[in-house]
């Protein structure tokens, strides 16, 4: 990357002396006026849904017309608190956390030391697992609702063929958690598998000749020198993942509409529903900021827990 | 030795097979799409029965207006492409080489900014963007995807990397900061503005949730959320749905085969910071 500046002619260092008191005001005028127009941007489009949300949150908005109604208070938040829809909802969101989370890393990083140990055809299987994370959600839907699509798809197929009836894969609710995984699966693994690819790249490859010297197995190599150098890229994967799952929407909301019975349907799905078809504005926000905070907690936990890490090797390394 | 090759041949036959499995649905849709609907019912798993035709692509391009979807989808993604990449680099810019004041506050900004699920904000952010009578419009869909704390932190790097004696030269001779932004650096830093591009070409075109909500007309949709309005599993025009939906990836594989490299060293550099 810095390669390309670096081969132009270096320049001497400046003399101190001609960078004087203009330019360096004119730095600072320079730098508010290059950094506004984002800073606008941010501060009315991210941080002001934010604030709305905080805001509407205590007030009987609806999404109908426009103003905020009449203020609440914090009963919105008792409502939701108390709601078992909202529960409901999130166990589901968490639910799909549990199982996604687990073999969208796993799989990943198997997959991904396999193809470190082959040398050619790498592209070929990042085309592969890759390509489909480029795809809208909404094709990925319509492509396997025809392969579950019972006696005709692909899969049920698949499945007499070897003798096992199919589940019902939109009908009932544990089809319908099967069907939605395999097409989360499918979908976004590629993300995963590109960023172990990339971080097993950049391990030494003479650590590996030594161990092969040292007479080191394959199976060896990866369980002890492999996955503990990856420790720090699966944790990073780990949370990507997790907050990614917890945002769960399109592919259960598209393949299922959060049914049978809103037995599948996620948290987003819920303030969606609440939001634009009961039209109950300020509630919705109040619901969007109780899982706003879970999710902000969660990272925040992560990025606890790293640095509580990174200082304790850190005090061990002085020892 | 003889065991690591065993074990190396082993892993690639292991690999492959999953990478083909990856690939069938793809396959899957693109040969049904060349079917017809009364031979894919009566034989679902014989891809030849029947004969190919072309004729549910011309009957998906006149019955839906999938034209419209993809103007829509390309003129939105190539205004969020613009507005990010301008408005990213300049602030990546200001962070890299300026102090001035605020600063602190700018860089604490955009790094909680990486922590927001904004996803989960869309009720709020509706209500927001009618009270601003921004519904309906191309810059509803634009403007959240121009504030991207992660492009910042892209292009702030990339300007990090410029080695400082450079820039002080051209100051001294007499440049102003903006023609050592646009002369000096944004040159330099073109692999940061393809990979930026890109991906917020993606994600743009990808977008989901919001454009459902925010586009009500159906003239107005994107790829997505107009080909979201065919999911049905009482559809049994299977070989028009599937067509629809090979025209809905296509453009994206087509893209990604072209820059399979910069999206992938993309995600990686992005994922890993």
């Amino acid at each position: 990357m810095t390669t390309v500046a670096s081969t132009r002619p270096a320049h001497p260092m400046a003399p101190v002396h001609t960078v004087g008191q203009r330019p360096r005001r004119s730095g600072r005028r320079a730098g508010v006026l290059f950094s506004t127009p984002f800073l606008i941007i941010y501060l009315l489009f991210l941080v002001g849904p934010l604030l709305m949300g905080i805001v509407l949150s205590f007030f009987n908005t609806t999404t109908v017309k426009d103003g905020l109604g009449g203020w609440v208070g914090v009963s919105n938040y008792a409502k939701v608190l108390g709601d078992s829809l909202f529960w409901d909802a999130m166990w589901h969101s968490v639910l799909f956390t549990l199982i996604t989370t687990p073999l969208l890393v796993g799989l990943a990083l198997l997959f991904a030391i396999l193809a470190s140990r082959i040398r050619r055809g790498r592209v070929f299987y990042r085309l592969a697992f890759f390509a489909p994370y480029v795809v809208p959600s909404s094709v990925v839907a319509l492509i396997f609702l025809w392969m579950y699509t019972p006696e005709v798809g692909l899969i049920p197929k698949l499945f007499s063929a070897v003798g096992l009836t199919a589940p019902d894969f939109i009908g009932s609710t544990s089809g319908g958690w099967t069907a939605v995984i395999l097409m989360t699966l499918w979908w976004t693994f590629g993300f995963n598998f590109v960023l172990y690819t990339a971080a097993i790249q950049d391990v030494p490859p003479d650590v590996y000749e030594a161990a092969a010297i040292d007479g080191a197995s394959p199976w060896q190599q990866i369980r002890l020198i492999t996955v503990p150098l990856l420790n720090p890229t699966t944790s990073l994967v780990l949370i990507l993942q997790i907050l990614a799952s917890l945002k769960v929407f399109d592919q259960i909301y598209l393949l299922l509409g959060g049914g049978p019975n809103q037995s599948t349907r996620p948290v987003i799905e819920y303030i969606y529903d609440t939001g634009f078809t009961s039209y109950r504005g300020g509630y919705g926000a109040a619901a969007t900021m109780v899982y706003f905070v879970i999710i902000v907690a969660v990272s925040a936990a992560w990025y606890g827990l790293r640095r509580l890490r990174a200082t304790g090797t850190a005090a061990r390394a002085a020892a | 030795m003889n065991g690591a090759k065993l074990f190396n041949r082993l892993c690639a036959v292991c690999l492959t097979l999953f990478a083909l499995i990856w690939f069938v649905p793809f396959a899957w849709a693109i040969i049904t799409s060349l079917r017809q609907d009364g031979s894919i019912t009566q034989a679902p798993m014989s891809p030849f029965a029947g004969g190919w035709s072309l004729h549910a692509y011309s009957f998906a391009w006149h019955n839906y207006p999938i034209g419209y979807w993809y103007l829509n989808s390309l003129v939105i993604a190539a205004l969020a492409v613009v507005f990010t990449v301008a408005f990213c680099s300049m602030a990546g810019f200001a962070l890299a080489f300026l102090r001035f004041p605020g600063r602190n506050v700018v860089i604490a900004l955009v790094t909680a900014g990486l922590m927001l699920p904004t996803e989960a904000l869309v009720l709020p952010q509706f209500i927001e963007y009618r009270s601003l009578h921004l519904l309906g419009t191309y810059w509803a869909l634009v403007l959240p995807s121009v504030a991207a704390p992660v492009s910042v932190f892209i292009f702030q790097a990339f300007f990090k990397g410029i080695p400082t004696p450079l820039i002080e030269a051209a100051r001294i001779d007499g440049a102003s900061w903006w023609r050592v932004y646009w002369t000096v650096c944004m040159p330099i830093c073109r692999p940061a503005v393809s990979t930026v591009s890109i991906l917020t070409f993606i994600s743009s075109w990808n977008a989901f949730l919001w454009p459902l909500l925010v586009l009500n007309q159906t003239k107005s949709q994107t790829i997505p959320v107009g080909l979201s309005s065919l999911v049905s599993n009482t559809n049994i025009q299977y070989a028009e749905v599937m067509a629809s939906s090979v025209l809905g990836f296509l453009p994206l594989i087509a893209v990604f085969l072209v820059f399979q490299r910069r999206i992938v060293q993309g995600v990686a550099t992005t994922g890993i910071k």
